[in-house]
């Protein structure tokens, strides 16, 4: 176990994520230069371990690293490592006997990276587990709400869709609220999460009431293959006329609302193509602001003397 | 001929205990009484401050075998229970192959025998294969000595089956024992809906889902007069049904875990998989539940469903196997709960020793007098102990108590007589050399 | 991490702050024969204001004032501690410094390593003509093949006194302590410019 593991967006107080918003705007300068690269992590080396296909969220934790001179190496594989015969706990004792500094864990599981970390002794970045958190999602999603509005504090966010299942949710609420953000969540009961009145947010029926005071619009992902496993939905065409950002929602939306998607998107079912246009549309800088906050939290994690 | 002599503990008349020496001889209990008058043994056992108290019986064990060698075998489960203070134990037939032939039960109860440790009961499996469609030969099961019959590790979930099994074995007083989960409302669960598995992510196992069975089997027992029995009841829902269908006289029984009585689903929040069970470990309220059912007899027995499992099974919550330990921990996890005054030694008794013996049709063993068959367990209600996971008798360390300081623990067991724990150790022959199938 | 500090001695006051940094800018000057091309970039914390001092004074004599600078070192350090360290102050470096000469400004040149972190963090945006170095306070102890171009002050100390500058636009006044260190044991070792 590492004092310096990023598991859960509860591992950070309000000055812990401050220091990391701060930190990724020094590294926003960096990403500027002319050769945008410090030698920060020269001589770490961070293994991304991946059981769950996630290309962007890897290519994203990669870039981060080698922009700090990290090294990094790879790990990837889908599917239950039971299954497949590979242990979990092997493949993380094997990397770390190699020598490896940091562990940046997806897993489709929750708990995983929280039980990697009681493997080993350097850092564990929980890059995703299952429905459970993903903390740097919310960091970067809090860069992308400062870097739009400013103060976060008193700001209001609707995030709309499958709460149940989304560690986006579970994290970026966590962050928001953290920061003085009002969170209301909007989605059908059956993707609401058991014990959602505990959680910090108002849950509301009516989309549209929410948008007409919304300053953040966060539509989450709707996978599509949920419903055919598990009747949350009766159809896509309900969810969409329900919950949709569609064309005509999108157009009622102030331009200095800020709307954000996790990605990847699902044009025409949670967001409409014509929305990804609106002057508020902030997709692009949420996975630019993913770079510099992965390299705040590798700092973080592996900055400073051995 | 040994004749053992149980020195001063507090022995269980039937209604309460008195203070007196007991003394074994050729399998039972020859005299009770004042040292004096009880007379003098070849071999002394202390049992100063401690209960002594009727062989424990659980009616729920996955002892592994055969097939599952690698978390649990005869020996190791036998020393387990004998550890636990058990005498008879009713094995799961959730192994490979099943207990759905007589010819693997006898095999089990033969291999049991030669480890001499504890009794073993295989549990007959109500369908073949336990394929939930077609009924096991029964009877031929009966015939090899099975007197429970279940599907356990899954439920009977066809009620047509279960109606089907339920009025087959009444012609010979057979039970069906039941695993209660409707599963269509479980599928890829992982822990307790409730609070806890919305923030972590985790899909949650409703209580529903073993209400609805349960409700089910009530309705069927009481519609074929056959006897039904509730396994691992876990919920308060299923504990109020139990209790409203024994007022009406339907005949069922049932049993909750020890895990169900101290475990709640907040522990589940540091993913150890050793906390992941089925039925899983539920919210305080289920537990408070269960706690009063078994205090005021709604629920019959304490049965461990005591479940080995390698540590390659329990490396992350998803991929893991569901089961944990019961049988070395579960003595001290129900005295705790006579200690606090939640329920009484009466029920203890009752729980742990008769009612599962009676449940089971096995000899029911309640007041220690002359002319009992010697199957006592001598437990030690002041030592505590620190569980140490690896230090268990089982094969394997899942124990959700492993780290956790207890409260009384067995110092002798006697089976028929002969001491199988004696002052906290296994009083055995070693298995050969070669590993402990080689006999 | 607050340094503890106890002054022993002023060995700079504000006046003769200001003539030193005025000298080096008529050095600066006379050794790149004007202010063509030159650019000043100040190492965080104190050598930013001190490099805008020396350009207003070049400004004051040549008519020109060259651009400032500034660079925080943060990522480049190789004596950072156990702990991560976060920048003080932003890195900006305002115009192209291809085929220019930049001039690092800092206030106490000590084993040298800050500057060689500086120096690393300028050749990231670009390859100056020439890179040279002001310093207020040249204190001695090098660790590293560097010295100073311009220097305000040589002062030799012992390694363990603490040389503290202060500035008004950040301290809220101008002077150059020498002081020692109460010892505390298991300390890291002195870096230069300890800054409170």
């Amino acid at each position: 176990m590492s004092d310096r593991s990023l598991l859960s967006i509860d591992d950070l107080d309000v000055a812990g994520i401050r220091e990391i918003v701060e930190l990724s705007d020094a590294f926003e300068e960096v990403l500027r230069r002319p050769i945008p690269k410090v030698p920060a992590l020269r001589g770490r080396t961070v293994a991304n371990v991946f059981f769950e296909d996630s290309t962007r969220t890897r290519l994203s934790f990669e870039i981060a690293a080698k922009r700090l001179s990290a090294d990094t190496v790879n790990f990837t594989a889908s599917g239950s490592s039971l299954s497949k015969g590979e242990s979990l706990f092997d493949t993380i004792r094997t990397l770390h006997a190699m020598g490896v500094d940091a562990f940046v864990v997806r897993h489709r599981a929750p708990g995983a990276a929280r039980r990697v970390d009681g493997w080993v002794d350097t850092p564990v970045i929980n890059a995703g587990d299952g429905a459970h958190e993903h903390p740097t999602q919310a960091l970067l999603d809090l860069v992308t709400v400062h870097r739009r509005r400013g103060d976060v504090e008193g700001l209001r966010c609707v995030m709309v869709g499958d709460i149940e299942h989304s560690r986006v949710a579970r994290s970026t609420i966590g962050a928001f609220t953290m920061m003085g953000m009002h969170v209301s969540v909007a989605a059908p009961a059956t993707l609401l999460p058991t014990g959602i009145d505990d959680w910090p947010v108002d849950v509301v029926e009516d989309l549209d009431t929410a948008l007409e005071k919304a300053d953040v619009v966060y539509m989450l992902r709707m996978q599509k293959e949920r419903i055919a496993r598990d009747p949350v939905l009766p159809s896509l065409r309900e969810y969409v006329a329900r919950y949709g950002l569609t064309a005509e929602r999108a157009r009622r939306l102030p331009p200095e609302v800020v709307l954000m998607h996790p990605g990847p998107m699902n044009r025409g079912v949670e967001i409409a193509p014509e929305a990804t246009e609106h002057p508020g549309a902030a997709i692009e800088e949420q996975v630019r602001n993913g770079v510099t906050v992965r390299m705040a939290v590798l700092y973080l994690a592996l900055g400073g003397m051995p | 001929m040994t004749r053992i002599a149980l020195r001063g503990g507090r022995v269980w008349t039937g209604a309460g205990t008195e203070v007196a020496d007991i003394v074994v001889a050729d399998g039972s209990v020859v005299a009770v009484g004042p040292a004096a008058a009880a007379g003098s043994g070849t071999d002394d056992l202390d049992a100063s401050g401690c209960l002594v108290l009727p062989g424990f019986v659980d009616l729920h064990v996955h002892l592994r075998v055969p097939g599952g060698e690698d978390a649990e075998d005869v020996w190791t489960g036998s020393a387990a229970a004998a550890a636990g203070g058990f005498c008879d134990i009713v094995a799961i037939g959730n192994t490979q192959p099943p207990y759905d032939t007589a010819s693997v039960v006898r095999t089990v109860r033969a291999e049991a025998e030669a480890a001499g440790l504890v009794r073993v009961h295989p549990a007959g499996c109500v369908t073949r294969g336990r394929n939930g469609k077609d009924l096991a030969e029964l009877h031929e099961l009966h015939r090899a000595g099975c007197r429970v019959f279940t599907d356990d590790g899954t439920p009977v979930a066809d009620a047509a089956i279960m109606r089907r099994a339920l009025e087959y074995v009444k012609g010979f007083d057979g039970v069906v024992a039941d695993h209660c989960e409707e599963r269509s409302l479980t599928d890829g669960a992982q822990m307790h809906e409730g609070r806890v598995s919305g923030r972590l992510g985790l899909q949650g196992w409703p209580a529903a889902a073993e209400e609805i069975i349960v409700a089910r089997d009530i309705v069927l027992a009481e519609h074929t007069g056959s006897r039904v029995h509730l396994q691992h009841l876990s919920t308060a829902g299923s504990v109020e049904m139990v209790r409203q269908a024994k007022a009406r006289g339907v005949r069922v029984t049932a049993e909750v875990t020890p895990h169900h009585l101290t475990l709640t689903d907040d522990l589940v929040e540091g993913f150890d998989p050793v906390f992941k069970v089925n039925p899983p470990i539920r919210g305080e309220e289920h537990v408070l539940a269960v706690r009063t059912g078994l205090a005021d007899g709604t629920i019959d027995a304490v049965a461990t469903d005591h479940a080995p499992h390698t540590a390659e099974v329990k490396e992350e919550w998803t991929d893991a196997a569901c089961g944990m330990l019961g049988l070395e921990t579960a003595a001290s996890l129900v005295w705790n709960l006579v200690a606090d005054g939640t329920i009484t030694l009466d029920r203890m008794v009752h729980a742990m020793c008769t009612n599962p013996a009676r449940i089971a049709s096995l000899p029911v063993r309640d007041a220690i007098t002359p002319g009992v068959t010697a199957d006592l367990c001598v437990f030690d209600p002041e030592a505590t102990w620190e569980v140490d996971a690896v230090g268990l008798r089982s094969k394997a360390t899942n124990s959700p108590y492993a780290g956790m300081t207890l409260t009384g623990r067995v110092r002798h067991t006697l089976l028929d007589g002969r001491p199988t724990l004696r002052d906290g150790e296994i009083a055995a022959p070693v298995p050969p050399v070669g590993g402990s199938r080689a006999w | 991490m607050a340094e503890q500090f106890a002054p022993k001695a002023e060995v700079l006051d504000a006046d003769e702050i200001r003539r030193a940094t005025t000298r080096i800018a008529h050095e600066v000057l006379e050794r790149n024969k004007g202010a063509d091309g030159l650019v000043l970039v100040g190492i965080h914390t104190r050598g930013v204001p001190l490099a805008r001092r020396i350009a207003t004074s070049i400004r004051d004599v040549e008519g020109i004032e060259p651009p400032v600078g500034s660079v925080d070192i943060a990522f480049y350090r190789d004596d950072i501690g156990t702990k991560p360290r976060a920048p003080t102050g932003p890195t900006e470096i305002p115009v192209g410094i291809d085929g220019a000469t930049v001039v690092v400004v800092d206030d106490v040149l000590y084993t040298g390593r800050s500057v060689r972190a500086a120096m690393d963090a300028i050749c990231d945006f670009g390859r100056p003509t020439a890179i040279q170095l002001a310093v207020l306070v040249d204190r001695g102890h090098r660790e590293l093949p560097i010295r100073a171009d311009y220097v305000g002050k040589n002062l030799p100390t012992a390694r363990d006194e603490v040389v503290k500058v202060r500035v008004l636009e950040v301290d809220g006044a101008d002077g150059v302590d020498i002081g020692t260190r109460p010892h505390a044991p298991g300390s890291a070792p002195d870096r230069e410019a300890a800054t409170p």
